[in-house]
Formats: structure tokens, sequence, C-alpha cells
């Protein structure tokens, strides 16, 4: 069914490194108070602080889709002879597609040290779920969705994930619970992330139940934080990786996809596969490893189904047994896959997929605290963006 | 359903383009595919060439109307202003018998009724003097229309 590219591809496995991290705190009201530009500058600094290394030392820059252009980022930190700027439009995928670029970049000497930032006021500017009332350019499909969809009163992500959702439901016997059994997994990582936004609120079975219907199946409880906050990482060549601050973490394998037709959800004769059906394969193909071997998944959770249908996507499990895979505390730290042990977007705050790549960076480093995975070498971190774009990485501890 | 004082601020497809004439055919009464007249297979949303045999050729088919529902949602939280005071309302997608699906709404049924796999058949819903809507209603077992009466149109000031 899907053509995996070994050969072209494993010229890049383990060619670069994730070699510093940063993380501003996420936060509701007031908000944070600074530009979006300001805010992801924040969590840059806090990146080259981590790896070591000068603003000036940074010749490529990735930035997230409409959130700044890389001669801001370049004139604010004084990159002078930036040579790399690139943005991939996967919405919240483009952060992990954004690490195979990387390591196609510093891989050919494109560029000796990639910055990849993100970061918004997801709380106090624009609110996604309204985006499309202001600006239906903006969102996925644009005028697909404007003429086809909006008539008919879906405008926003849940919205649309909501029919994924309910077909996946019908057809595989999914249930509630099983989505709540994801928003409860996350609330329970985020009580070990004192940076969490939910840390010290714990959440029940029957609060997740009793949470007002969003869009039916999804219910608040099953919707991602809206915050502030940025987070961004930095990649260089396995080499320079060694001069570093940090124990390195290398791109074992890394690949992207996208659903067909990519811009409209209706008509998809596979209604179930999305850009992670096909390069979740490619990346495992890349790296030499099959899901069994990964001691932690960072699974981008805007909603509850969206894991469950990456985690068969992935190959975590096969279809229609995703709502299985995560019960009984199966995805929860000590489970046989913890996924999402900072929280993630349901339970951390929205990192637009960032702060799931900064999260595998720490397990991997051991630097997890209350929430590490015990021995965790090697880990992997997906995207999901606009109608059901994939991202995938497959990352490990460099010798 | 318009009244004086009241503004629909429903979003309506801006019509330009196969998206005019797609709508156009609904003004009329017909809801009509784009068809590849050389392999036949019957596309939406419009697109301008045939991605099964990539011919450029097509004509808008006739549908017979009939399909069922493939899944749906209920809103229960608006997201857009202009369904504010349209909840919940359900959005659905229906499969026609042609293959084709299509994002509608059925018009006659309470959200909480609906069903995937319930059967349905195309009707209209003139929006202003140059948007018309295709909607679904049901279908009883007898392949004849439902009687049930038409809910209102979303509408806010």
């Amino acid at each position: 069914m899907t053509t995996v590219a070994a050969v072209p591809t494993s010229v890049l496995k383990d060619a670069a490194c994730i070699v510093g991290v940063g993380e501003t705190a996420v936060c509701r009201k007031p908000g944070s108070g600074l530009s979006e530009l300001a805010l992801q500058l924040k969590a840059v600094d806090l990146a080259l602080d981590d790896a070591g290394l000068k603003a000036r030392q940074i010749d490529g820059i990735m930035p997230f889709p409409n959130l700044g252009r890389a001669e801001g980022f370049a004139a604010n930190l004084g990159c002078e002879n930036l040579r790399f700027a690139a943005t991939l439009n996967l919405g919240g995928a483009s952060p992990v597609a954004a690490l195979r670029v990387a390591a196609m970049a510093v891989a050919t000497g494109s560029a000796n040290y990639v910055l990849v930032p993100g970061g918004w006021n997801g709380f106090s500017g624009a609110r996604t779920r309204e985006i499309a009332a202001k600006d239906s350019d903006s969102i996925p499909g644009a005028a697909i969705a404007r003429d086809y969809y909006l008539p008919y009163g879906l405008s926003a992500p849940p919205q649309w994930y909501a029919l994924m959702a309910q077909r996946h439901m019908h057809e595989y016997g999914t249930r509630e619970e099983q989505l709540g059994a994801v928003a409860l997994a996350m609330r329970k990582h985020a009580q070990l992330n004192p940076g969490a936004l939910m840390c010290g609120k714990p959440m029940t079975m029957s609060d997740y139940l009793a949470s007002p219907m969003i869009t039916a199946p999804y219910r608040l409880l099953d919707c991602c934080l809206e915050t502030d906050g940025a987070a961004a990482y930095v990649v260089t060549s396995r080499e320079r990786a060694r001069d570093l601050r940090q124990l390195p973490v290398s791109i074992m394998g890394a690949a992207s996809g996208q659903p067909y037709p990519a811009d409209d959800i209706i008509n998809r004769k596979d209604f179930h596969r999305t850009g992670l059906t096909s390069a979740a394969p490619e990346a495992f193909a890349m790296a030499g490893v099959s899901p069994a071997d990964a001691a932690f998944a960072q699974v981008y959770d805007c909603f509850t189904f969206e894991v469950i249908q990456q985690l068969e996507e992935a190959g975590f499990c096969r279809r229609g047994e995703g709502g299985a895979f995560v019960e009984n505390g199966g995805i929860e730290l000590g489970g046989r896959l913890p996924v999402n042990t900072h929280g993630g977007l349901l339970s951390q705050g929205h990192l637009l997929g960032i702060g799931h790549v900064v999260e595998a960076v720490r397990q991997l480093r051991g630097d997890a605290g209350a929430r590490q995975v015990k021995d965790a070498e090697l880990g992997v971190v997906t995207g999901w963006g606009d109608f059901g774009d994939g991202s995938i990485a497959i990352l490990g501890r460099a010798d | 359903m318009e009244t004086a004082n009241t503004k629909l601020l429903r979003p309506l497809p801006l019509m330009e383009g196969l998206t005019r004439q797609f709508y156009d055919w609904c003004g009329r009464g017909e809801l009509r595919f784009q068809r590849c007249t050389r392999c036949t297979a019957f596309r939406h949303v419009p697109r301008e060439l045939c991605a099964e045999c990539g011919s450029f050729e097509w004509d808008w088919a006739a549908s017979r109307g009939r399909g069922t529902v493939f899944t749906y949602t209920v809103v229960a939280r608006a997201l857009h202003p202009a369904f504010l005071r349209a909840t919940p309302y359900a959005a659905a997608i229906i499969e026609l018998e042609e293959g084709v699906r299509i994002l509608s709404n059925v018009i006659d049924c309470p959200p909480e009724k609906l069903r995937i796999g319930m059967r349905v058949r195309v009707d209209f819903e003139r929006q202003n003097d140059s948007v018309t809507l295709p909607v679904f209603r049901k279908l009883e077992r007898n392949g004849l229309p439902s009687t049930t009466h038409t809910p209102e149109i979303q509408e806010t000031r």
C-alpha cells in the first residue's frame, strides 16, 4: 500500500541531532504580555543557552506557519549569516516535520545550526477556534472549507475531527470512555510536571463524562488547552553536536506525509488514512527500528481521538485497536507505552507540538524528573495538522 | 425565513468559478457533480481535472440525490457567530449513490436522532438571490421522502 523509499533517506539516519531545547512558561490569564515574536525569542534564548550556542551561530531558521518570518528572527537575534530559511505548511505537524528538513539542511551543508521556533498567544490573542469567522483563508482547505463546510456550520478543528472520531466509533466500536482514557492519562502526567497548566488539577472519569459537549463526540475535556507560550529547538550535525553542552539526541528517522486529498476531509476513499499512515513506516524504516522499540511516544494531542488514531496509523497497534490500547493505563507512565509524559496539549499547554519535541529530548537526556521513563533510550514524537497532515520522528540517545 | 429585522449571517460560498457552477445547479433544483467524460468517475469538491485518469474533459452529471449518512457531528457549542442560536445542530457527511460524498445538514431530523447509515435524499434551501444550498431529508423505508416539517434556518441578528 505504502511505498517506503528507504534508500534515499537512509543517508539521513543519525546525521543530525537536537542539541538545544527551550520552553517558556505556559499561561492563560492574564496572558504572556509579550508579542508572539518576543515570546518565541524567549524560548529561542533558552534553547541557545541549553545548547551552549551563540545566536550568531544560527544560520538556518524554520518558523512555524503564520507565526513570523525568518528575517524577523534573524534580525532580532543577530544572525548575520542566515543561509537557510523555510516554513513547512503542515499546521501542527510542521515542527516535527521540520526535524527531517533540518536534518537534510545540516547533512547537505546548507546550514550548520537550524533553529525551529514556535509560540503564540493562543489564549490572550486570537483564538484558533474562532479564526474561521474572521479569516477563512487562514484555515486548512481555505476555499474548500469556506465554500463547502462553513455554510453547514463546521468552521473549526474539533468539528472537522469529530467527523473522523464518530466514524471510527461506528466502525470499530471505539467508546467515549476510551477517549476519556486519553484525557485522563495526559492529566495524570501533568501532575508530575510543575510546568503544566493543569498541574495540581487532577481529573477523574466522572469529571470527564460530566464535562459539557462541544461537538459530539468531543466534550470540553477532549479538547486541547488554549494557552500563551513558546518553545524552540536547535538541530546540528552529529559532528558539531559532540562539541556542545548537552548529550545530543539523534534524529534516527523522520518523515512527514499528507492524507489524500489533503485539502478535503470529506472525499477520502480511505477515510482513516492520514499523513502519518505513510510517514510512520518511512520513518521507522529509516531508523531501522519498529514501534515496539519505543520507550515512550509524544503524540500530538489536539483532541483525544487524534491520539488513538495516530497510535493506530503509526503502527503501535492495528487500526481499530487504538481504543483498547489506551485503556487501563496503557498509555500512562508504567503502561505499555507512556504517551505525552509532559501532559501534552491537553494538560500541559499548547506549544504547537514543539513541546512534544522538548519533552522527548528531556526524556532521552534523563532530565524528566518525576515523570522520567526509566532507561529511555529511544522514543517517538508525532505531529498532526490541518486536515490530517502527519509527521513523525524517531529519536534516540546519540552514542 | 429572512425577515426585515433579521440578517442572515450564515457564511455562504464565494460564487466564483466551478463553485459558482455547482451552486447554480442547486439554484435550479438539481444536484449535479462533475463527472469525467473519459472514465466516468464522479468527483466532489470541484477540481480542474480527473484525479483518476488525468482527463480535463468533464460535464455536470445529475445525481439521483440519494445517499446515506456516512458520519456526523452534533455541534453543542457554536464556534462561529452565525450559528450561536442554531445549537444543537448536526452537520453530516452524506455518501451519495454515485460514490461522492458531500457535507450537509439533514434538515428534518433532530440531531439526537441522526444515525450513520440513515438514508436521505436531497432538497434545496434558497439562501438569497444567488445562493441555494443542497440539504438533505430523511428517506422513509418505502423510499418516499419524509413529510416532517422543515425546521427554521439558523438566523442571527
